[in-house]
């Protein structure tokens, strides 16, 4: 089981020890996963890093997304 | 100098240590662009207006619509089919008729926003659509120009400054616009009514300490605030190396429109 803090509060996968960024997406049932940011621990990563990206136990994932309101 | 009625009207402010009369005289020098007049930029427009920033510049090209009342407060049911840039400015000198309001009727493009923002201080983005959005965050970015971004959806808002150089922009974070309808729009996915009010303040609140030269802005932050939950949380963010504008090796060297990401928001009719 791997534990982590997704956007600032506790959350836990169970039964791996690190998922790619993909595999956190659909885990997490992230929406709009194709338009998602991703920070983690502190650093945004690029989309082509995506796959090859692990997460581990203890670490700490922001998922940012896209507001485009505003005006009208 | 600050007049009498200046000192009696700014009185609240003038008391503030982090203020004076010196920091007040600082907001009538300084000078604001407001870029929408919709629902960030009714509470930026009306904050700014009375705290008396001398120089307000607002631009919008669209007219009130009577659907827009529920959120945008600078318009009035009366002011239904008035261009909102001009009922705006009417709400604006109303509270405090010594300033001076710049009227823009028009869509920000890559061909008008130099010239649009070129000779103000502060730039906030009060707009709706992933288009002007990215290209107010390339402008400001190629020009050196401090801004804040405001984006707001359903009951979620976010914001951040950009001090261009120093601080991450919205590229640095989102480096290129959702294609065209990916992301529900308020138009479609609604928005609460005091969900801009929220996000604007904060937004007017950065241009006036911008302007006064003290505290911290909130660079490399992204605030994101929940309705809902009634949740405010802080994303520290950094300035990319491989950011397209701001990175090391920049892929965008002057503006362009990016036609994939307009109409975004309910901008058919534009």
């Amino acid at each position: 089981m791997m534990n982590l803090t997704v956007n600032g509060k506790k959350a836990a996968i169970d039964g791996k020890d690190a998922v790619n960024i993909p595999a956190l997406l659909t885990e997490l049932k992230v929406e709009q996963p194709d338009y998602v940011t991703v920070e983690l621990n502190g650093d945004i990563l690029e989309r082509e890093n995506f796959e090859t990206t692990l997460v581990k136990d203890g670490d700490s994932v922001e998922f940012l997304y896209f507001m485009g309101g505003g005006g009208r | 100098m600050l007049s009498e009625e200046q000192i009696a009207r700014y009185s609240r402010h003038i008391i503030l240590k982090e203020v004076g009369g010196k920091g007040q005289q600082k907001l009538f020098d300084g000078r604001v662009m407001i870029i929408g007049a919709g629902g960030l930029g009714s509470p930026i427009a009306l904050y700014l207006a009375a705290a008396g920033v001398g120089t307000i510049g607002i631009a919008d090209a669209d007219v009130v619509d009577l659907s827009n009342l529920q959120r945008q407060v600078i318009h009035q049911t009366k002011d239904v089919g008035v261009a909102k840039v001009l009922s705006a400015k009417e709400k604006m000198q109303a509270i405090n008729p010594e300033l001076k309001v710049n009227t823009y009727r028009e869509w920000i493009s890559s061909a008008n926003i130099g010239e649009i923002i070129k000779d103000y201080d502060f730039v906030i983005d009060g707009t709706d659509n992933f288009a002007a959005k990215f290209l107010i965050n390339d402008a400001c970015v190629l020009a050196g120009k401090p801004y804040s971004h405001g984006g707001i959806l359903q009951f979620d808002g976010q914001t951040f400054t950009i001090e261009p150089g120093e601080s991450a922009c919205y590229r640095c974070i989102f480096p290129t616009p959702p294609p065209k309808d990916a992301i529900p729009t308020c138009s479609v996915a609604g928005v609460i009514g005091v969900l801009p009010g929220v996000i604007g303040t904060i937004q007017a609140t950065e241009a006036i300490k911008f302007l006064l030269g003290k505290g911290e802005l909130l660079t490399n932050r992204l605030l994101t605030y929940n309705a809902l939950r009634m949740r405010f949380r802080e994303v520290p963010v950094k300035k990319s190396a491989k950011c397209p504008i701001c990175g090391e090796n920049p892929t965008i060297t002057e503006l362009k429109d990016e036609l994939d990401a307009l109409n975004v928001c309910d901008l058919d009719d534009r």
